[in-house]
């Protein structure tokens, strides 16, 4: 006994579906091979459907006036023997050839399509005065794409940390996930009165980063409280000499700044990149700072911070805050980061989640300094507490690590003070 | 070796291949008694005789389609149109049928036959005396399209097609006929089929093209080279299938190419070269591809100061390979 | 007892029992292609029901040792007397690889066997007609004694190359028989709108030919016409245009519904008029066949026709990339 099942044939050259008009037959019926089961309708005939075996009707699947794809089963019949003879129509969509086109696609590595540039590459190369031997094409045989500019060109645009080399060969070997420029195009309703902004190229390169560093990085993110009372006394205590003598601001900011310099120093994990199959800790510190213009966000560096005293990161947080504002700044001045600090607390925040600067391990947050009512031995005092805020990449970091790291930084801002904070 | 015209040429192989084979005859209108309105089966009704040499009814889709069917059964037959603009009737018979037979009846049946017909302006024949129609027939798979551009490609060309298993289109340019003189061997020769010919060597530019143009080109690279410019000349002779390999070694050679093609341009043989010269020479290419056409009219049209305008000429390549050069 | 025809026309009890049997296994692979349409399993059919008198009593006349046939779409009849089997047509109807027709390349009705010199045709309709001209002008300058024969419908009598092709065998008088297979329609379109004269056979005049029309449902009158066409033919007196008058008993084909230009009724009628009913009556009649006979051959040819669906289905396809070879010739 074999279960064999009749599907609606296709009658007629362009015919989709086909429409059972009556049964001639029901279960329990005996019939032969070609004897009538069924009358069909569709676009271009009426027709009998004759059985394709011999035996008995099990089950009719469709209705009177049910419409069924081609190929649907319509009814299925118990034959006395196997269907030896019966073969069903070969597949004829077979995927062999796609595959083997992919095979032959793939089968092609290697770098003999380096240094053969296409006009569209040589053109935007000159333009743009991109040496091409630094790029490393993504193309077959590792040609120079004209995206693969686009990108570098992007990625100048967007004063921001660019990997070093190294890194990016690596970033390149993991098989890379789609990021998308910016957002679907389109999708938000422009009504009338409404101010349609065009998207420069600064704003799309800002776009890209954030998305493709939210997109990519899973965030983990924690806050600690720190009692920046002594700082406050500290630096109030210095502020007006300091101005005077030097010519600019002693701000908070640059206090914190040194003390994240100094423990990522002795915590160098934070200190790291991610990049595919390991991670590599940067013997460098060069800190990354945020500096909002009106329409955009730059982040210059200050390399080798923890060489660095108070009094000069303070002086390179303003001149690069001026050059940044001026539009003087430079690309190279942008390059090197490992690890970003950001002001949030300049403009009156006092919690905020950071976007880890890609392809950075971390971000922290320095937020307002306000005053506020704390216990201190058991008593209630008036302090001026700081939150600081760390986003970090948890491919690369764990808990453990950013909270011993976070109360170095603590500690070492709580300790600020005369005896132990050489400005100079 | 004798120096003979395009024509005798035409009438030479035709001639020789005659007494070679029994098997192959002439079919066409007033291709017998007068020997063609051209003279191109000239003497041939004379020595072999009205069986033949046949003047068939004035109907093209018969004379290629019984053309078609005494090839089926092993004939050679050499259909003549009497012009390539009156070849329309037949086209069913040509490309539905002649194309096909081999391939629709998997290799049992084949249709070796040859369908001659004179092509091309510059003689004062209007829309329907002057028109270039190879572009119809070159996207029809089973089909070859031969264009020769001198006699001695013309005999041994012809003489190839008449002996090829397969249906050729074998288009000659009318103004050719007397205009090019050239050497031809009296022995026996056939030239391959689908293989271009590099008529000059040149550094600088390429040109390719087929048929009169050819000569045009040639003239132009003479001057040219008076002022330093080495224009290198491939002559297609097959417009379909078309020998790419050719045409990528004549591209790639100097990174300038410039095609031209006596047709309309929009849809041309050329386009196809243009495509293939784009698929496989993007890195040795020193310039845009270029190309040298007539406009996209529908023909020639009969005044001589329009028919001018309409052809391409030696001043017109000319001009062209210099600017080409000077980019 | 009615006359006995067919002594009168030279041909044998057996003879006419072949013919018979011919015309039934036509009309049975017919059906069952029918079926397998019907139930899923081939594309397109193309039917022969109705003409089997006229193609089968045509192709009896012919020599099938030398003469040429260049059958159009329906001409199941002809094919099978020209030697082609009912495992060939089942296997291009299949679409298989060894349809020797075209291995799968074209659709059923399309037929050609150069062994048979059945030869090969497109979809165009009436390209062939040409053809058959230019294998007779061959043959007659090879000096070979064939004729080719040529079938179309009265549709395609009004194209072109039925006109060029019949002009061109009359000014030279080669031996081609044009049979004309007037079936009533050109898919929906009736007679009396494709033909301004009342016969096919009236334009043959135009041409320089002999041109008669005959009862097309019976097999001895076809047979008699297209042997004195025939025999025209090798006497070098050129061509004959024969026109058969027979009915489509089925829709155009598998994909056309009738029921939208021509009456059931008319259909009903024809019907009674059944070449197979017909022919077989009168074999009963002249005493040639009687009813265990009509079932031994009906049986007969059903086993072939089984044996020819069951080997046609569960044979291979042809390899896909088959489809890129002969273009052009392969040394």
């Amino acid at each position: 006994m074999t279960i064999e099942q009749m599907k609606m044939p296709q009658l007629g050259e362009s015919v989709t579906e086909g429409t059972i008009s009556s049964w001639l037959v029901k279960p329990g019926d005996v019939v032969n091979k070609y004897d009538s089961i069924a009358e069909v309708m569709t676009d271009k005939v009426n027709a009998e459907v004759p059985s394709s075996f011999s035996g008995t009707i099990k089950e009719l699947k469709a209705e009177e006036g049910e419409t069924l794809a081609v190929g649907e089963v319509i009814c299925v019949i118990e034959t006395e023997t196997g269907s030896s003879t019966t073969i069903e129509n070969e597949d004829l969509r077979g995927d062999e050839p796609e595959q083997a086109i992919e095979d032959a696609y793939n089968a092609s590595e290697g770098n003999s399509m380096k240094s053969r540039y296409s006009p569209a590459v040589l053109k935007l190369s000159q333009e743009n005065g991109i040496d091409l031997t630094t790029i490393q094409g993504t193309g077959r045989e590792g040609r120079i794409t004209r995206k693969d500019l686009l990108k570098q060109i992007e990625m100048k645009d967007l004063p921001q940390e660019t990997a070093q080399p190294k890194v990016k060969t690596e970033e390149q070997t993991q098989p890379k996930p789609k990021v998308e420029q910016t957002s679907p195009i389109g999708t938000a309703p422009v009504h009338k009165g409404d101010i349609e902004v065009p998207v420069s190229g600064v704003r799309k390169a800002i776009a890209a980063n954030m998305l493709r560093s939210k997109q990519e990085v899973p965030h983990a993110w924690t806050m600690v409280e720190v009692d920046a009372t002594n700082l406050v006394n500290y630096r109030d205590s210095l502020k007006g000499e300091f101005k005077q003598k030097e010519g600019y601001n002693l701000t908070y900011f640059a206090f914190f700044v040194k003390a994240i310099a100094q423990s990522l120093k002795e915590f160098p994990e934070v200190n790291s990149m991610w990049a595919g199959d390991k991670i590599i800790q940067k013997k460098d510190i060069n800190i990354s700072i945020a500096v909002a213009t009106d329409k955009a966000l730059y982040v210059p560096v200050i390399k080798h911070a923890d060489e660095k005293t108070i009094k000069g990161i303070a002086r390179e947080i303003t001149e690069l805050a001026d050059k940044v504002r001026t539009g003087k700044i430079k690309s190279d001045e942008m390059q090197g980061g490992t690890f970003t600090v950001n002001n949030t607390g300049s403009f009156g925040s006092i919690q905020s989640m950071g976007i880890i600067n890609y392809p950075q391990a971390a971000i922290l947050q320095v937020e307002s300094i306000v005053k506020r009512p704390v216990i201190v031995n058991d008593m209630i005092a008036v302090r001026s507490m700081v939150n600081l805020c760390l986003s970090l990449d948890h491919r690369v970091l764990d808990g453990l690590v950013c909270g011993k790291f976070l109360a170095r930084v603590k500690e070492i801002i709580e300790d600020m003070s005369k005896e132990n904070t050489p400005i100079y | 070796m004798p120096v003979i015209s395009y024509i005798d040429a035409v009438t030479m192989a035709i001639r020789e291949e005659m007494e070679r084979d029994s098997q192959v005859f002439v079919l066409g209108e007033d291709v017998g008694k007068k020997g063609g309105v051209f003279k191109a089966t000239h003497g041939l009704y004379d020595q072999f005789g009205e069986h033949r040499v046949i003047d068939t009814p004035l109907a093209e889709s018969a004379i290629a389609g019984v053309g078609v069917g005494a090839a089926m059964y092993g004939m050679r037959p050499i259909a003549e149109m009497q012009f390539a603009d009156f070849i329309m009737p037949a086209i069913n018979q040509i490309i539905s049928e002649a194309a096909k037979v081999r391939y629709r009846s998997n290799n049992d049946w084949s249709c070796p036959m040859v369908i001659r017909a004179p092509y091309g302006g510059g003689v004062h024949g209007a829309l329907y005396h002057s028109q270039s129609v190879e572009a119809i027939f070159a996207n029809q798979p089973g089909l070859k399209i031969v264009m020769p551009s001198t006699p001695y490609d013309v005999k041994g060309l012809l003489k190839a097609a008449i002996r090829d298993d397969d249906p050729v289109l074998f288009f000659e340019h009318k103004r050719a006929y007397r205009l090019i003189k050239g050497e031809v061997p009296a022995d026996d020769y056939v030239l391959p089929i689908g293989k271009a010919d590099v008529k000059r060597q040149g550094e600088d530019i390429t040109v390719i093209t087929y048929g009169l143009c050819v000569h045009f080109a040639l003239q132009a690279a003479e001057k040219l080279a008076s002022d330093g410019i080495s224009a290198h000349v491939l002559d297609l002779r097959t417009v379909y299938p078309l020998d790419k390999e050719a045409i990528v070694e004549a591209a790639s050679k100097t990174g300038k190419v410039l095609l031209i093609t006596e047709d309309t341009k929009e849809g041309s043989i050329i386009g196809e070269v243009a495509a293939i010269i784009a698929e496989n020479c993007l890195f040795d290419l020193d310039a845009p591809i270029m190309r040298l056409a007539g406009p996209d009219i529908p023909a020639m049209p009969y005044a001589p100061t329009m028919e001018k305008y309409f052809m391409v000429n030696p001043d017109k390549v000319e001009k062209a390979m210099r600017e080409l050069a000077e980019y | 007892m009615v006359k006995n025809r067919h002594e009168d026309l030279g041909l044998s009890n057996e003879k006419v029992i072949e013919i018979y049997k011919t015309m039934l296994m036509a009309r049975r692979i017919d059906e069952r292609m029918w079926l397998l349409n019907r139930s899923g399993k081939i594309p397109f059919v193309i039917s022969c029901q109705g003409q089997e008198a006229a193609q089968v009593g045509a192709a009896f006349a012919l020599d099938n040792t030398k003469d040429y046939v260049l059958p159009y779409y329906r001409d199941v009849g002809v094919v099978l007397t020209f030697g082609m089997t009912a495992k060939d047509l089942m296997l291009s109807g299949f679409a298989k690889a060894e349809d020797p027709n075209s291995a799968g390349r074209q659709m059923p009705g399309h037929f050609g066997q150069r062994s048979n010199r059945i030869v090969t045709g497109s979809s165009p309709v009436t390209t062939q007609v040409p053809h058959a001209v230019g294998i007779a002008l061959a043959g007659k300058m090879n000096q070979e004694d064939l004729v080719a024969f040529v079938t179309f419908g009265e549709g395609s009598s009004n194209q072109g190359d039925f006109h060029e092709g019949a002009n061109f065998a009359g000014v030279h008088k080669l031996p081609v028989i044009f049979m004309c297979e007037n079936n009533k329609y050109a898919i929906s379109v009736p007679i009396e709108k494709q033909l301004a004269c009342e016969n096919v056979s009236d334009r043959a005049i135009g041409y320089g030919m002999p041109g008669v029309t005959v009862d097309g449902n019976d097999p001895l009158a076809v047979y008699q016409a297209v042997k004195e066409a025939a025999d025209r033919g090798r006497r070098g007196e050129g061509p004959t245009l024969v026109e058969t008058i027979s009915y489509r008993l089925t829709p155009h084909s598998s994909d056309d519904d009738d029921r939208s230009y021509r009456a059931p009724s008319e259909v009903a009628e024809a019907k009674t008029q059944d070449p197979i009913i017909t022919f077989g009556a009168y074999l009963k009649e002249t005493g040639v066949m009687d009813d265990a006979l009509e079932k031994e051959l009906n049986d007969q040819v059903m086993a072939i026709v089984n044996e020819a669906t069951d080997y046609a289905e569960s044979a291979p396809y042809a390899d896909a990339e088959s489809a890129l070879q002969y273009v052009y010739a392969e040394k």
